[in-house]
C-alpha cells in the first residue's frame, strides 16, 4: 500500500507556507485544544508515550528530554530550535521550513506550552535564506493574528519566537555550540554536564529540539499516540535499552541517483528501497558501490557486502531505523540523509572530500579533533596525489578511533563523526585503497582547492 | 566620526529587547554591518561593542570564529557573494569541475572578488541543496542544478 505523507502532506499546495491555508487544513487546532483541555504535563506525557525520538541525529527520546527540566523552576525556561541543518547531504528541515513553516511553528508552540517556556529561539543556518524569510513571514502572520505574544487563544499562555541567523559554521548544530553562538560567543561546545536542560541558554534551563521533531510534535498532538505508533518499528525485544523507531521520517536522497528527493516514509524502510524505488535508482544505469546512510558522520555502507546471518541480503538491505545502520558498523541513523556513490567513483576522492569537510569544520577547541582531522586530511591529500603509503591506512584508522566523545578525548561528537566515515571506508573498501597505493596514480582532482580560513 | 550610520545603530538597538543579554545581539549586528558595508572594520567592531556594552575584543573574538565575516578593507565583499558548494553530494555531481569553471570564468580564486567589484567567489561546505546538486548559494539563496552555462548566466545577470 502506498504511504500517504503526513509531514509533507501540504508542501505541494499553492501558498503552502501561508497561515490561511494552514488553518484551513486544521492548523493550530492542536495547540488551541491543548490550551483548553490539557495541562503542560499532559502534552509531555503524550509526546513521551508516542515514543518520539529526536530527528536531529542522536535520536534521544523527546518527551524524556523535556522531563529533565528542573521541577517548579521559576523561569525563564527557553526552547532553542535547531535549524542549523549542516550535516552534509541533509536537507529535510529546509523543505519543512520553506514549504510548511506553520506546521513547525505549531510544534514549537506546543513544546513551549509543555515545558513552560515563554520564549523560543529559532536558530537558522545562514545558508537557508529562503527558509529564514518563510519563517519570518509566518511568524509575522502569527503576531498579526494574535497567535503569538500575550494570552494566546485567550489563555494565560504567552510566547515569543525569535529568529536568529547563524554564520556558516557546522559546529553550531551541536546543541551547546548553538547555545554559545546564540549568546554571541565563539560556538565552542560546552562540557556536559550540566546538560542544557539544567543550565543552557543564558544559564537558564533550555531544551534544544530539531525542526522535524517539532513537526512530529504537531502531528502527535493532532493525530494521537496510536497513529504515531502505527508507523515504524517497535523496540527490539532482545535489547532492553531500545526505545523503538516509531513514526514517519523524512529521508533525503542525494548523490548518484536519478532523482535526488526528500521523501516521507514510515521509519524502517530499507536502504535498497529508498535508492532503487524512491530515488529512481543509481544514475546513468550504473551500480551503487557505497552508500552513506545518514549524513557523513555515520560512515559508509558497502552495497555488496553480505549481511551476517541473512541469506542473500547485503548491507544495502539494512532498515533505516535507529538500529539499522549500527548493525553494519555505522554510527547510527543520523539525519537519515542517504548519499549514493556509484561504482565508477574513487573512494580516495570520496574520503578526501569527507576529511576536507571535518578538518574545515572542526571548531579548534579540542586538540585531538583539531589536529586529528587535519592529519587525516593531509594523509588523504597525499593519497590523492598518488603518494599514499601502506602504513597510512592503519594510521587513519588509529586516529579515527581515538578522536571523539566516545573514546573520551573531546568535548563534543564532531570528531566521532569525523572518524566514522574514515574507519568504515578503510575497513570496508581496504582493497581499493591498497590498489591506489600500488598504482600510485594521482586522482583527477589532485589539484588541491585553496584553503581559506577554517573555523 | 562614527563609521556606522545612525540608522544601522538604531536597527541594532532595536534588537536588544528580544534577548535576555545584549551580547546575544553580536551575530545579528555583525550580519547587519557586514551586509551593508561589505566588511566589518576595527572601527565598526568598536562601535558595535559600545552598543552592546562589551569590550571590543569580545566582539572581535566572536567575529573571527566565523570565517564568514571579512575584516580587512582589502577583502571587502563585492556586490554579490557567490558560493559554490563542494559538499559530498555536490562533489559527486560535478562541484569541483564547477568551481574550476567559475574560477576560470571570473579570473579569481575562491575567496577573491572580481576586478569590477561585482562578484565575490567562494566555496562552501554543504549548503543543504543536495536535491539540486551541484548547487550554488547566491548571497543566501540556493541556485540548483548549476551547469557551467547556468553559472555564466548567473554571472551575467549579476553584472548587468
Amino acid at each position: 500500500m502506498k504511504y500517504e505523507p503526513i509531514l509533507l502532506a501540504r508542501i505541494h499546495k499553492p501558498n503552502s507556507h501561508q497561515l490561511e491555508g494552514y488553518r484551513a487544513d486544521g492548523g493550530y487546532a492542536a495547540i488551541e485544544q491543548a490550551l483548553v483541555d490539557k495541562k503542560p504535563a499532559d502534552v509531555i506525557a503524550q509526546v513521551k508515550d508516542a515514543g518520539l525520538r529526536g530527528r536531529g541525529g542522536a535520536g534521544f527520546p523527546t518527551g524524556l528530554k523535556w522531563t529533565f527540566l528542573p521541577k517548579d523552576h521559576p523561569g525563564p525556561i527557553y526552547l532553542c530550535v535547531n535549524a542549523d541543518e549542516s550535516e552534509p547531504c541533509t536537507y529535510n528541515n529546509r523543505i519543512l521550513m520553506e514549504k510548511d513553516p506553520h506546521q513547525v511553528l505549531e510544534g514549537i508552540m506546543l513544546a513551549c506550552y509543555a515545558i513552560r517556556s515563554e520564549k523560543a529561539f529559532f536558530y537558522v543556518r545562514y545558508e537557508y535564506g529562503t527558509a529564514y524569510r518563510a519563517l519570518e513571514a509566518a511568524i509575522a502572520e502569527l503576531y498579526a493574528a494574535g497567535l503569538l505574544g500575550k494570552n494566546i487563544f485567550g489563555s494565560d499562555f504567552h510566547l515569543d519566537i525569535v529568529l536568529h541567523r547563524g554564520a556558516g559554521a557546522y559546529i553550531c548544530g551541536e546543541e551547546t555550540g548553538l547555545i554559545e553562538s546564540l549568546e554571541g560567543k565563539r560556538a565552542w561546545p560546552r562540557i556536559k554536564p550540566p546538560f542544557p536542560a539544567i543550565e543552557g541558554a543564558f544559564r537558564k534551563p533550555t531544551i534544544v529540539n530539531n525542526v522535524e521533531t517539532m513537526a512530529c510534535v504537531t502531528q502527535i498532538m493532532r493525530r494521537g499516540i496510536d497513529w504515531f505508533k502505527s508507523l515504524g518499528v517497535p523496540p527490539d525485544p532482545k535489547n532492553p535499552r531500545d526505545a523503538g523507531s516509531y513514526g514517519p521520517k523524512l529521508y533525503t536522497i542525494a548523490g548518484h541517483v536519478e532523482k535526488p528527493v526528500c521523501v516521507e516514509l514510515p521509519m524502517g524502510v530499507s536502504l535498497r528501497e529508498l535508492v532503487e524505488v524512491h530515488g529512481g535508482g543509481v544514475w546513468k544505469g550504473r551500480k551503487a558501490k557505497a552508500v552513506n546512510p545518514g549524513g557523513l558522520s555515520m560512515g559508509f555502507v558497502d552495497v555488496l557486502a553480505p549481511l551476517k546471518g541473512e541469506d542473500g541480503k547485503t548491507e544495502y538491505d539494512i532498515p533505516l531505523d535507529f538500529n539499522g545502520p549500527g548493525k553494519v558498523g555505522c554510527l547510527g541513523l543520523g539525519t537519515a540523509a542517504v548519499t549514493v556513490i556509484d561504482d565508477q567513483t574513487s573512494m580516495v576522492d570520496v574520503l578526501h572530500n569527507v576529511t576536507q569537510f571535518f578538518s574545515h569544520e572542526s571548531c579548534g577547541q579540542c586538540t585531538p579533533c583539531r589536529e586529528g582531522t587535519g592529519w587525516m586530511l593531509k594523509i588523504m591529500e597525499r593519497f590523492r596525489r598518488g603518494l599514499g603509503r601502506r602504513e597510512d591506512l592503519d594510521i587513519l584508522v588509529d586516529v579515527a578511533d581515538r578522536i571523539g566523545i566516545i573514546p573520551g578525548t573531546t568535548i563534543c561528537g564532531l570528531s566521532d563523526g569525523a572518524g566514522w566515515p574514515v574507519k568504515t571506508a578503510i575497513r570496508k573498501f581496504r582493497s581499493e585503497f591498497e590498489e591506489a597505493i600500488r598504482k600510485g596514480e594521482p586522482s583527477r582532482y589532485a589539484k588541491p582547492l585553496q584553503m581559506v580560513g577554517a573555523h | 566620526m562614527s563609521v556606522l550610520s545612525e540608522d544601522i545603530k538604531n536597527r541594532i538597538r532595536a534588537l536588544l529587547p528580544k534577548y535576555p543579554r545584549k551580547q546575544a545581539v553580536t551575530l545579528p549586528a555583525l550580519h547587519m554591518v557586514h551586509d551593508e558595508y561589505r566588511h566589518v572594520s576595527p572601527e565598526a567592531v568598536v562601535e558595535i561593542a559600545e552598543i552592546l556594552e562589551l569590550h571590543p575584543s569580545e566582539v572581535q573574538d566572536t567575529m573571527t570564529f566565523y570565517a564568514f565575516f571579512k575584516e580587512k578593507e582589502s577583502e571587502k565583499l563585492g556586490k554579490e557573494r557567490v558560493w559554490v558548494c563542494r559538499g559530498l553530494a555536490c562533489m559527486l555531481r560535478g562541484a569541483y569541475e564547477l568551481i574550476d569553471h567559475c574560477e576560470h570564468k571570473l579570473g579569481v580564486h575562491c575567496g577573491q572578488t572580481t576586478a569590477d567589484g561585482k562578484i565575490t567567489l567562494e566555496f562552501a561546505e554543504c549548503i543543504g541543496a543536495c536535491d539540486g546538486a551541484p548547487a550554488i548559494l547566491r548571497n543566501d539563496e540556493h541556485v540548483m542544478n548549476v551547469t557551467p552555462e547556468k553559472a555564466d548566466g548567473l554571472f551575467a545577470e549579476i553584472r548587468k
